[in-house]
């Protein structure tokens, strides 16, 4: 990652409402755990998007590199009996 | 002096209150230390502006002489304005701006949580929802206390000096006029002995985290709530009230 003079980064996620998914909203820059949480809801929160916040630093998010898309992603486009084409519906279901 | 004027007068207080903490933290507006804290000060100065936009419409109101929250707001002097010197008080460097916020905003939550038991339902209203904004205005500034007490020996000495700098204009927070007697014996508005022990309570625990000591009192100042103010109330006025001193009525 690339170093800059601003405070360590951080990845922002956010819970719209309860029981919902967090998801990825961007970045923050803070010097601690509670600075981070604060950054984020100034930044993102600021419309009322949220109802809970995550913050994780951004050392710590393990990611796949552009290096590893081939064999990681590739060898799924030709299996498509892993895809539920050829399920029959049962007679009489309406939502599965 | 009735009921009435003295609501009239406190609603300018509260709102002058507001309006001055938050044109001096709009002055930090694209200089703040990094980008997401200038997005923080930015956002409370909203919070700030907000609330001294529903305070001064009440006073228009109640005052029923065709004046307006931007009447009040930008056409008076400073003598008319009755906030207190605390928030007038310049910037000066972070965190001389951060102990000013603290000092203050430990003072509008316990005012705030106090006037939310207030037997009228206008200023009930609005001590509620400026509750929840002034608890995180403290926690964001009492944390950037802790911070720099317990971080270089550079921050510690800012901190102390802006403590030893700001520490006189407290008292003034706490004063009490004829508006508080009329308000208060009306069951309106509350006497400020219990806020100002629970402020004391507060102010020292995190100013004892903080590793900063408090000074002597020397050279205590006070008057903001009569309209007696620091010669930086002026100039901040000038700036502020430029556009509708120039240009009367100007809209867009």
């Amino acid at each position: 990652m690339k170093q800059d003079n601003q405070f360590p980064q951080w990845e922002v996620f956010l819970q719209t409402k309860n029981g919902g998914p967090y998801e990825h909203q961007g970045t923050v820059h803070a010097a601690d755990k509670k600075m981070a949480l604060q950054n984020a809801r100034d930044l993102y929160t600021r419309r009322n998007e949220g109802r809970s916040i995550w913050v994780v630093p951004t050392e710590c998010i393990v990611a796949s590199t552009k290096e590893m898309e081939e064999e990681f992603f590739d060898p799924a486009q030709d299996k498509i009996y892993r895809t539920p084409n050829f399920y029959k519906m049962p007679k009489g279901t309406k939502n599965l | 002096m009735n009921t009435k004027e003295a609501l009239i007068n406190y609603s300018l207080r509260l709102a002058d209150n507001s309006m001055i903490a938050a044109q001096r933290l709009a002055e930090w507006n694209s200089c703040g230390p990094y980008l997401e804290e200038d997005i923080a000060l930015s956002n409370m100065a909203l919070d700030f502006f907000g609330q001294a936009e529903t305070m001064y419409e009440y006073a228009a109101q109640l005052s029923n002489n065709n004046s307006t929250a931007d009447m009040l707001a930008f056409r008076r002097n400073e003598r008319q304005y009755l906030n207190c010197l605390l928030v007038e008080q310049p910037n000066g460097d972070f965190a001389f701006t951060m102990m000013k916020q603290f000092l203050y905003s430990a003072f509008a939550k316990y005012l705030y949580e106090a006037l939310s038991a207030s037997n009228d339902e206008t200023l009930k209203g609005f001590a509620e929802r400026s509750l929840k904004e002034v608890k995180y205005h403290f926690r964001h500034s009492s944390e950037w206390l802790i911070r720099f007490g317990n971080g270089t020996e550079e921050s510690l000495t800012r901190a102390q000096y802006a403590l030893d700098e700001l520490w006189r204009y407290t008292d003034d927070l706490f004063c009490m006029n004829q508006i508080d007697e009329e308000l208060i014996s009306t069951g309106i508005s509350v006497s400020s002995d219990t806020i100002a022990a629970k402020w004391n309570f507060t102010v020292k625990e995190t100013l004892q985290a903080a590793n900063l000591i408090i000074p002597e009192k020397f050279n205590v100042i006070k008057g903001g709530y009569n309209g007696i103010h620091s010669e930086h109330l002026g100039h901040l006025l000038c700036e502020m009230q430029y556009l509708q001193r120039a240009y009367p009525d100007a809209k867009w």
